[in-house]
């Protein structure tokens, strides 16, 4: 918890007044959802099969550099647009209203090594549920940064700019392994826990039908524009991890997001939560085009605060959002990509060292510390 | 190495080039009615049938396997963004030359699929089909003597039959409430004039409704006839009294349309199919903590309604999302939140 609270200034009536206007919100749209809606998600996901169809077909002939720069830029587009726009937003349930059982939580599978079932646990209900509780939310620094003063620092993070960067490089199979929780389960015990192994056999077949996919089997079909075209996957997978990356970075780690501990969750009300919720993420500002790029996460706020709301609406619920925002004198963390990745970047360097200890500690957190 | 060996090597192979997706996801894309697809149909036309009626003209896709005439088939259709599925009898003959075959809908009051497809379904639209099913059928030999008992849109699944095989004596008693209300008039009236239909049209708005006592004199030989009835279940329960009541229950053949009557309230009794297990329900705790407490394993999540780790098939019956008071139904294929979802009346749960 940073030093001042910044929500100090809220009684206990405002905070549950704040929870009823944000339900408001969501009902709104709930009461509007419709037709439309499904025509998006539907042309979203019929463009994507069709851009990445055409561009896997220009990369047949990637032997020649044209088609290799185009073949790479729409594949590394698709991607993009299956895991952010399509994936994430399936995967958390927010189509699953239109009981299409092809458009579903349930069914969906997407492009990239974590199967979908296990990144929904991690995801949707460990990190949506306890959003930046330091402990609790594994998303604060995927287990391999300190991202906030309260977290004990280690020799370890001083390189943990290195780590982020190589992370961002493999980020698919660093969330793959975070949903794993590998670091927890490889300890000798937990190894041979039957749970564990066939999750972990469940992630080998999935990586080993992506990478069959990417590495070899497009590869050779493409002939002689073998060696491009697994350079132009290579290159969009890279593409789309740096991309995923960065926006997923903008979401929480920004200067000016909150973080919890454990202690504060206790009793939460509905208002306390979505309080959190809002505190806890932030925003990136930009163009139409920027939006759909990041799946709407750049409506990080919103998403948080209604994450099984259609992604299409959060651009016109932001508006609502943050009205609130001012109202209740809150700070909405916003702005453009670079000054967002920039600043958790130096997020991640400044604390790479050890800071000296907040003066005023509260008591719980000292009993926190004693008990961990 | 046989054919279909080949076909299914072939496929995986292809699997493999379109993983994570399948193959078909692609194909869909250009040919949703293709072979192999999962069953869809196209609507090409919409013909009006009455003032709150039409008739749905579909091409269905390649993997249609046919009707008889009095079978009906379930249809998925988007509404709102919502695909909801319900069955309407096949008014079509089972062998049209084009291929193609036609539903007959009739608007009921908030009938959200009915009123859907009677007044904004669009040629072109693609919707979902199940194979055509149901007993209401003929029989391989030709009975000498026919009735037709129907009322209302009970005629639906008999236009099916009369579009298809000719008998020499066909008697129908059709009632309507009005005459601008009996759906397939116009037809009926050419086979009439055709010689080929003997027809007894009766308007209950001015005739009150069919008193089953009267059919000795609308049709005096009724007791003879192979009789295919259908309409509303207060005709049908008459029906079949009557039928018992002469010894001659063999001779009558009835279709329920069963609109699943739903007894939506504040909670009620929860059954979980797979186990087998049951448990009282209030309206207010939530289906995730009924089951958990009566010691099903339910799966589980954030326990807050954002995850989706939860959601279970719910196979009747009601219930009521506890966040915004909505009610959801019982159909094939939903699922519900069971974090947030409360028993509204008695329900099925498939745990």
């Amino acid at each position: 918890m940073t030093a001042i609270d910044p929500t100090a200034h809220l009684t206990a009536e405002q905070i549950e007044e704040l929870g009823r206007e944000l339900d408001a919100i969501r009902d709104e749209v709930l009461a509007d959802r419709g037709e439309k809606d499904a025509a998006y998600i539907r042309k979203v996901i019929s463009a994507q099969r069709k851009l990445e169809l055409v561009s896997r077909g220009v990369l047949l002939f990637s032997i020649f550099p044209p088609a290799w720069l185009i073949g790479t830029a729409g594949l590394s587009v698709a991607k993009i647009m299956d895991n952010m726009e399509i994936g994430h937003n399936i995967l958390h349930g927010q189509w699953d209203w239109m009981r299409d059982p092809k458009i579903h939580s349930t069914t969906w599978e997407w492009d990239h090594v974590s199967p979908a079932d296990q990144w929904k646990h991690s995801h949707n209900e460990l990190h949506h549920t306890y959003t930046n509780v330091i402990g609790k939310d594994n998303d604060l620094g995927y287990g391999i940064m300190r991202v906030d003063e309260d977290q004990r620092w280690h020799p370890f993070h001083l390189g943990q700019p290195l780590w982020n960067f190589i992370n961002a490089c493999f980020f698919e199979y660093g969330i793959a392994a975070y949903d794993l929780e590998l670091g927890k389960n490889l300890h000798k015990r937990r190894r041979k826990n039957p749970e564990f192994r066939a999750r972990a056999r469940a992630v080998g077949r999935k990586i080993r039908k992506q990478v069959l996919k990417d590495y070899v089997i497009h590869p050779l079909l493409s002939g002689p524009s073998f060696l491009t075209t697994l350079a132009a996957t290579f290159t969009a997978n890279l593409v789309r991890n740096l991309w995923t990356h960065s926006v997923i970075m903008c979401g929480h780690f920004p200067e000016g997001v909150q973080v919890f501990e454990r202690r504060s969750i206790k009793g939460e009300t509905r208002g306390q939560w979505y309080l959190r919720q809002m505190m806890g993420s932030a925003n990136i500002s930009g163009s139409k085009a920027m939006h759909f790029m990041t799946g709407n996460l750049s409506h990080q706020i919103e998403h948080h605060l209604f994450p099984d709301l259609p992604s299409n609406r959060y651009a016109e619920v932001a508006v609502k959002v943050r009205a609130l925002f001012e109202k209740y004198e809150l700070e909405y963390v916003t702005g453009p990509l670079p000054k967002q990745v920039f600043s958790a970047w130096h997020k991640v360097f400044r604390l790479s060292l050890p800071n000296k200890k907040p003066k005023v500690e509260t008591p719980d957190r000292e009993q926190e510390l004693v008990a961990a | 190495m046989t054919s279909a060996a080949l076909r299914s090597r072939a496929w995986k192979m292809l699997e493999m080039v379109t993983t994570p997706l399948l193959p078909s996801d692609y194909l869909d894309l250009v040919s949703p009615l293709r072979a192999g697809a999962d069953l869809r149909g196209r609507i090409e036309a919409v013909h009006p049938e009455t003032r709150d009626a039409a008739t749905i003209v579909i091409r269905p896709g390649r993997g249609w396997r046919g009707h008889t005439a009095g079978q009906y088939v379930r249809v998925g259709v988007d509404v709102d963004g919502v695909r909801l599925w319900r069955a309407y009898s096949l008014t079509s003959p089972t062998h049209r030359q084009d291929g193609r075959v036609s539903i007959t809908v009739k608007a009921i009051p908030g009938g959200k699929v009915s009123n859907h497809l009677v007044r904004r379904a669009k040629p072109g639209t693609l919707i979902q089909l199940d194979q055509a099913t149901g007993d209401f059928v003929l029989p391989a030999a030709k009975p000498a003597k026919v009735l037709y008992l129907t009322a209302g849109s009970g005629i639906t699944p008999v236009m099916g039959m009369l579009r298809d095989t000719e008998f020499d004596d066909v008697v129908m008693v059709h009632s309507a409430p009005q005459p601008q209300d009996v759906i397939f008039r116009d037809d009926l009236h050419r086979l009439v004039a055709d010689k080929k239909l003997r027809l007894t049209e009766l308007h209950t708005d001015t005739d009150g409704m069919l008193d089953i006592s009267r059919l000795d004199e609308l049709v005096p030989d009724w007791a003879e006839r192979e009789t295919w009835a259908c309409g509303p279940a207060g005709l049908l329960d008459a029906a079949e009294e009557h039928w018992t009541a002469h010894g001659v229950r063999e001779r009558l053949h009835t279709e329920r349309f069963r609109p699943s009557i739903v007894a939506v309230g504040d909670g009620g009794e929860v059954t979980f199919s797979t186990t087998g297990k049951t448990a009282d329900a209030d309206g207010a705790t939530p289906l995730l903590d009924v089951g958990e407490e009566a010691g099903v394993l339910m799966p589980s999540g954030c326990r807050m309604g954002i995850c989706f780790g939860c959601v279970t098939p719910l196979k009747a019956g009601a219930v009521r999302d506890l966040r915004t008071g909505e009610i959801t139904e019982a159909e094939p294929g939903v699922l519900i939140q069971t974090c947030v979802s409360a028993a509204a009346g008695p329900c099925d749960i498939e745990r």
